[in-house]
Order: C-alpha cells, then structure tokens, then sequence
C-alpha cells in the first residue's frame, strides 16, 4: 500500500502563479452583464433607455453648445434671415444682457456695491455651514446683524436722516424698555444687573443699528425700483433666511410650549401659512399690506413680498425646527432642568444646540425650498432673475426665434447649480451626523 | 445643633411669592400674547377701515353678485361676461383649479412611482437616468419649468392650419390640443348601470373570497374575475349596444379647415403647459417618497417571505408594498397638496385657475382686496385642513401597534 506520504513527487515544491480571474465575473464586461443585460427583461430595459438617450441627448447637446451662438451684438447672430444660426440656443444674447441679469438696473457706477454684498454674503454662507469653521457663534452674530445692517447701507446708500423727534423717541423707548426690565427684576427680587445688561443691550443693538443706518458714508441712495436679476432673488432669500430662522425657532417653542394660547397662535399661524399658497400669501402681502397701515405710510414695493417670503417661510421652518425639538431625548429636558436651569436657559444651553444641529439638512431643505420660491415674486412684478429674463425676452433688439428658450435655459441653470450645490452639502451632513449615531 | 434646625426650618413650609409660582407667569404671558395680538388687529382693522373709506371702496360680500363683465378662456359651467357674477367667477375658477388639480395628481401618482422604482432597479442604466431626471426637475422652480413649457415649448407649435396630426383624432397646434369629443346619447345610463353594477358585484364577490379563504384555505381568482366584472362587461354591454344600433357614445372628430380646426374638444395651451409642468415636477418629489418608502421595508422581511415559499411576485404584493404603503402615503397626501397649490402658479401663464381669475382679475376690478384674499385663502385652506384631517384618521388606522 502506498500513501501520499510515500509518494513525495505529489508534492509541490513551488507555488502556482494564480489564474487571473475570469472575465465573465470581474471585470468591465462582466460588469455589464451583470447590470445591464442580466436577464431579456434588463436587456429591452437597457436597449429602450440607450435609444431615449440616442434620441434626446445628442440633439440637446447639439442645440447647447454645438450648434450654438456664442457671440454676437443683436438679433442678427440668431435668426436665419440675417444670416444667424437659429438652430443652437443664443448664448449671444444672455452674455449681452449679463449685467442686467445680475443687477436689473442698479445704477452703473453703484454696482461694486452689489459686488461686495455677494462677497459679504458669502463669507457668512461659509461661516455658518463650514461646520469646522472657527467660532460659529461670531459667525451667527455676523450674519444675523452685522451683515443685514452693512448690507442695507450698501444696496441703499444707507443715510436716513432720521428727524430729532425720531431720536427723542427712540431715547423714550429706550428709557421705558431699560425701566420694565429693571421693574421686573425689582418684583422678582433678583439683582438688577442681569435686568440692566439685558436691556441696555436691546437697546444698544437697536440704537447702534440705527445709528448706522442714519449715518452719511457717501453712498449714493438708490431706490429699490432700480434693483434687479440675481441682486434681487439673492436678496429675497437671504432676508428669507435671515428673518425665518430666529421666527421659525420661537414658532416651534411655541408650539411646543405648555401655554395653551402660546401653543395655539404657534398652530394657527403655522398651519395658516402651510396651507396656502405663497403666492397668494405674495398677493395679499402686495395688496393688504398698505391697507393695514396708517394712510400716510408707505411700504416699498421690495419689502412687501420680502415680507410674504419671510413669513410663510418661518412657518416650515418652524415645522423643521420642532422636528428637532421632539427629536431631543427627555433625558436632555429633564437633566437640563434637575441642574435648576430655567427655560430660556434650558433651550437655549441644552436643548437648541443639538437640536438644531440635528435639523441641518432639514432647514438647508426648507432654503433650497425658499430659494426656488423666490421666483414667485416676479409674479407680483418684482425685477428677480425670471423677471428680468421675461423683459428681455420680449426685448426687439434681441428678437429671434431661440430667445426665450435660451432664456429660460440660463434661469434653469443658474437655480440648479445653487440647489444642487445645497442639496449635495445636506446630504454631507447628514452622512456625517449619521456616523456619529451609528452603535 | 442650630444650624440644623435652621436648615430643616428652611426647608418644611416653603415661603414662596406668587411671582414664581408657574401658572401665575404662565398667565401673564398669554395675557401679553392677547393684548399685543388683540392691539396689532385693532390697528389693523382701523387703518383698514379708514383706508377704505378713503378710497371709496365697498366692504362685505355684496359684490359677489354683481355682473362680472369679463371673459374667461376656459369654463366648465355655463358662462358669459353679461349674464355671470363674480360669485360664478369665483366657481369658474375653483372648478378649473380642481380639474388641472385632479387630473394632475392622477398623472403625477404613476410617473412618480414609474420614476422611483426606477431608481431602485438593478438595472445601472435605468436607475441613473431616473436620478438625473429626480435630481434636474427637483433644483429647478417650477415657475420656470413652466413658462419653459409654455412659451418655449408649446409657444414654439405651428399655426392652425399646419397642426400637428398624431393620429386617433388628436391635432396638436398653437391654439392646444384638440381631440375627439364624446358625445353622450339618453342610453347612456344603461352603460352606467352596468358599470356600477360590475363594480358593486366586485366588490361584493372579493369580500366573500376573502372569508372563503379564511375558512377553508381556497383561494379563488379574484384579481380575474374583477377585471371581468368592471372591464369586460361595460365593454360588451356597449358593443352589444352599438350593435343593436343604440350606441350610447359617439365621438365627435375635430376636422381640418382652411385656416382651423372645427369641432372636437379643445383643450387649452396653458392648460397642457401647467399640466406638464406640475406632473413631471411633482413626480420627481414622489419618485424620492416611494424610494424612500420601499427602501424602509427591511431586507429581513422579503427573505422572511420568499423562505415561506413565496414567489417574488407574492412577496412584492402581500409583505412588501402593504408596509412600503404605510411610509409612503404621509408623505405622497403632502405631495398632492403641493401640487394642488403649486396650480395657482397658474397665474404666471394665464391658465384661469382661482388665483388667476379671483385674486387677479375679480380682485382688481373690484378692489375689495381683503374679501378676496380672505375667500381664495379659505378655499386652499380646506383643502389642506380635510386632506389632513383625513391623513390622521388614516394614520390612527395603519399606525403600528405596539404590544
């Protein structure tokens, strides 16, 4: 009997260089296979959508950019009949109109103004969602009130010149606020400094705020009927953002208050809002909005559906911020109150920090959300970048058949670059605020 | 000694000011709430009241029943400029934001969910195209998706009499989209019946299946006999109509004139341009609920099923889409009220919606800006406030419950 122990020549003295892997598992081809053509279903599913593709793309390519019109001072570079091409789209047109785009018709030795409100407004944009940027609580102070103020004396002129009666007023106001809050500390019995810095320092922002807005730096005024294209719907949705985050935050704790008329205005109004739609929110702002008032004051036909915008966009913040809120373990209210902390500081020490911080995608959804409306205000016949692409559409010196889609297509460009780019950063966020949960 | 007795003496009847008691400062809150509110409508109203005055405007809902005096493109009840109200403005409008709202919501519901399953197929090509076509509709406002319809799409059809043929009787052209128009004869309500009938008996026939089943374990053909019942049988009954020479439907075909098309149904440009827009920009919102919804169904469940022995078909069926469905249906109500709302973008196209004819042309005609606003915001607000309520009933019912 022999064994494979007897039989040494069995064993391999060297080692096999391995098989390289089959195609049919690895590899591109089997790639393909595997996700297209896997079985008869995929394979007509694959073939139909390679011929939609073969259909829709190239042509679309075609009138993009292959066939397009790059340059060109008037009408004659896209129509047929002066020897232009009509079969590409006009970019021509849109690179002719650009500054229009960008500032409507803001005065043209005032634009470097708009230029550094977009800087400005970018920096505070980084600020605030860089989630590793240094001192975001600064950054907050920045793009909640150093920003909108230096913002409305730029794009203004600022330079009010308030009356003397304005100043003895607000120093009354002042007074008054500063003397409750004293009063109420003296009825609690609780020291009175907390009360004076408190309302000093209402009073302070209030006073410094309009101060500077009274002030003379040398800017020209130019009025709001001026301002236009992308200056504008930036406009609506930074003001949109910058009022609908703090309302937003109060609506929630109101509605999540144990008052019952708090909880119950909180509802009414959030509901309110959320279910109609903004434009006629836009409408009414347009048309009740002066009614309202006394009947020698006017409101700026800018402010009012900034007004509409910001409101109806606090209710669903609102909504996202109170997601967060229920979000909170108990444990995190009732720790935050058995170290004797009262409400304001309960929340805003414990409970608004992370909660907020978990409701990041959702309120950057809320703002693309916003963003996309804010075309609505060319309805109520605000100069915003759909607006301003409408009055030139029509325009004669740029009258060709490929006008208005290459208007349009610049407008869908211009949105999805900005809503793409925040959805993506959402979706980072959220990726990331997902890790640390993960057990 | 002392100072424990003064400790305990601290602690046993707690001296406290009724300035700290909760309810007292909870009180005086609310109290602040309503007077600011309170204060904030007095002076509106007033300022209202005297601005109103001064502009010599009328006030109340008289002017509902005034003649309107204007036209309007698309009317589903009777309507003339010299014989209507503004109160049949009013229906004009409601009835056409609910016709493009309905058949909207019925369109969007099957691109929606065509899109979203499509993004979950296996197949690489098809579930990519599905994301650009999500992640394109969803970035881009619909405002200018539709007027991107409207003016460069449709607005780009050639004139009447070069209209587009598509066969069928469907004519495509500058003016909409003209098709054959059914025309009703008295007999139509045996047709009617029967199709009434067919679904009663179904339904009926389904409940009796379902207990058969319970009790004995047969399973009978359910899903054939329901089709027979609401298909076949109104179908036959109007052939054997047809054939008897009573037919209950007859069409009437749009013919080909000189200059237009006479006859048939006209269906407006504005019209097909919101449809469009609102249909394949709500389907992109649908697509990422039913992904998200059918992704919530856990991996365990289907592999639960198919070690039952169940076919792929029965899994999808009975174990997952019934779950997927709890997900999913929240957010798809939600959905449909976008859609209902987004149709007063109307406006921004001239499709006569209740926005465009009430709050445009009633409201400035009239001026009576608050009775306007307050009816047209009454109607979006029922709307929603039914959808939800009716959400929540539906939410009671398939909420899971916790043993």
């Amino acid at each position: 009997m022999s064994t494979a122990v007897d039989m040494p020549n069995f064993v391999r003295a060297r080692e096999v260089e391995a098989l390289p892997p089959p195609n049919l598992a690895r590899g591109p081809i089997a790639w393909i296979r595997e996700n297209l053509f896997s079985g008869p279903f995929n394979t007509i599913l694959t073939l139909v959508v390679f011929y939609l593709l073969y259909v829709s793309v190239p042509p679309l390519m075609k009138f993009l950019i292959i066939d397009a019109v790059w340059t060109g001072t008037d009408r004659a570079a896209c129509r047929a009949d002066t020897g232009g091409s009509e079969s590409g789209a006009c970019w021509a047109f849109i690179w002719d109109k650009l500054n229009y785009f960008i500032y409507g018709s803001y005065t043209i030795s005032e634009r470097w103004r708009v230029n550094i409100f977009f800087a400005l407004l970018a920096i505070g944009v980084v600020w605030l969602l860089w989630l590793k940027a240094p001192r975001r609580d600064l950054g907050a102070v920045y793009f909640f009130w150093v920003f909108p103020v230096v913002s409305y004396i730029l794009l203004t002129g600022g330079n009010e010149s308030f009356s003397g009666r304005f100043w003895i007023g607000f120093a009354i106001f002042g007074a008054l606020v500063i003397a409750l809050f004293a009063f109420v500390a003296a009825l609690l019995k609780a020291s009175l400094r907390p009360a004076f810095i408190l309302g000093g320092g209402i009073v302070g922002v209030i006073g410094v705020t309009l101060a500077l807005v009274d002030l003379d730096f040398g800017l020209a005024h130019v009025p709001t009927s001026l301002w236009g294209g992308v200056l504008v719907t930036l406009l609506v949705a930074t003001v949109g953002i910058v009022v609908s985050l703090p309302f937003g935050i109060v609506l929630a704790l109101g509605r999540r208050s144990k008052l019952p008329i708090v909880r119950m205005a909180s509802v009414i109004f959030i509901e309110f809002v959320r279910g109609v739609p903004l434009i006629t929110v836009l409408i009414m702002a347009n048309t009740m909005l002066p009614l309202f008032l006394p009947g020698d004051m006017t409101v700026d036909r800018l402010l009012r559906p900034l007004i509409g915008t910001a409101l109806f966009a606090s209710a669903y913040m609102a909504e996202v911020v109170r997601g967060g809120l229920q979000a909170m373990p108990k444990g995190q209210y009732e720790g935050a109150m058995s170290l004797g902390l009262n409400y304001p500081q309960m929340m805003s020490l414990i409970i608004l920090p992370q909660a907020l911080r978990i409701v990041i995608p959702g309120i950057v959804n809320t703002f693309i959300g916003l963003f996309k409306d804010t075309s609505l205000v060319a309805i109520v016949g605000i100069f915003d970048l759909v607006k301003t692409i409408e009055a030139s559409r029509i325009d004669p010196a740029w009258a060709a058949p490929t006008i208005g889609i290459t208007g349009y297509a610049f407008a869908a460009l211009f949105y999805f670059v900005f809503c793409f780019g925040m959805s993506r950063y959402s979706l980072g966020v959220e990726r990331r605020l997902a890790a640390g949960q993960k057990r | 000694m002392n100072s424990v007795q003064t400790a305990v003496s601290q602690t046993s009847p707690p001296k406290k000011s009724f300035l700290y008691d909760p309810k007292v400062r909870g009180i005086f809150y609310q109290v602040v709430l309503v007077a600011a509110v309170i204060f904030l409508f007095y002076v509106a109203a007033t300022n209202a009241i005297e601005n109103l005055q001064r502009a010599r405007i009328a006030s109340g809902f008289g002017f509902l029943n005034n003649t309107a005096g204007f036209d309007i493109s698309q009317t589903l009840i009777q309507f003339s400029a010299a014989g209507s109200t503004y109160g049949d403005a009013f229906i004009v409008g409601l009835l056409n934001t609910l016709i493009v709202s309905a058949i909207g919501i019925f369109f969007t519901t099957f691109l929606g969910f065509l899109v979203g399953i499509a993004r979950l197929s296996k197949n690489w090509m098809v579930a990519k195209v599905a994301m650009v076509y999500v992640e394109v509709l969803r970035n881009v406002p619909l405002l200018v998706q539709l007027l991107f319809w409207y003016i460069a799409v449709l607005g780009a059809l050639p004139q009447p009499r070069n209209s587009l043929e598509m066969g069928a009787g469907f004519y495509l052209n500058s003016r909409g989209l003209f098709m054959a128009k059914p025309l009703w004869a008295p007999n139509i309500g045996v047709l009617v019946t029967v199709l009434v009938l067919g679904l009663v008996g179904s339904f009926f026939y389904r409940r009796w299946a379902r207990i058969q089943q319970e009790q004995t374990g047969r399973q009978s053909p359910v899903i054939k006999v329901t089709l027979t019942l609401v298909f076949v049988l109104p179908i036959l009954t109007w052939i054997v109509l047809a054939l008897f020479g009573a037919n209950p439907i007859s069409f009437e075909m749009p013919r080909k004139g000189t200059f237009n098309l006479t006859g048939g149904m006209q269906i407006l440009p504005e019209f097909v341009a919101l449809l469009l827009g609102l249909v394949t920009y709500t389907a992109a919102f649908i697509a990422e609920v039913v992904r998200a919804g059918i992704l919530a169904v856990s991996k365990g469940q289907t592999e639960a099923a198919g070690s039952l022995g169940l076919p792929p078909g029965k899994i999808l069926r009975l174990v997952v889409i019934p779950q997927a469905m709890r997900v999913i249906i929240p957010p798809l109500t939600s959905q449909y009220l976008n859609l209902t709302k987004n149709s007063s973008l109307a406006v921004a196209i001239g499709y006569p919606d209740l926005v465009q004819v009430f709050m445009g042309t009633v409201l400035n005609q009239t001026g009576q800006a608050i009775e306007v606003v307050v009816i047209t915001m009454g109607v979006y607000l029922t709307i929603s406030l039914l959808t939800s309520a009716f959400m929540n009933v539906y939410n009671r019912r398939v909420a899971i419950v916790e043993r």
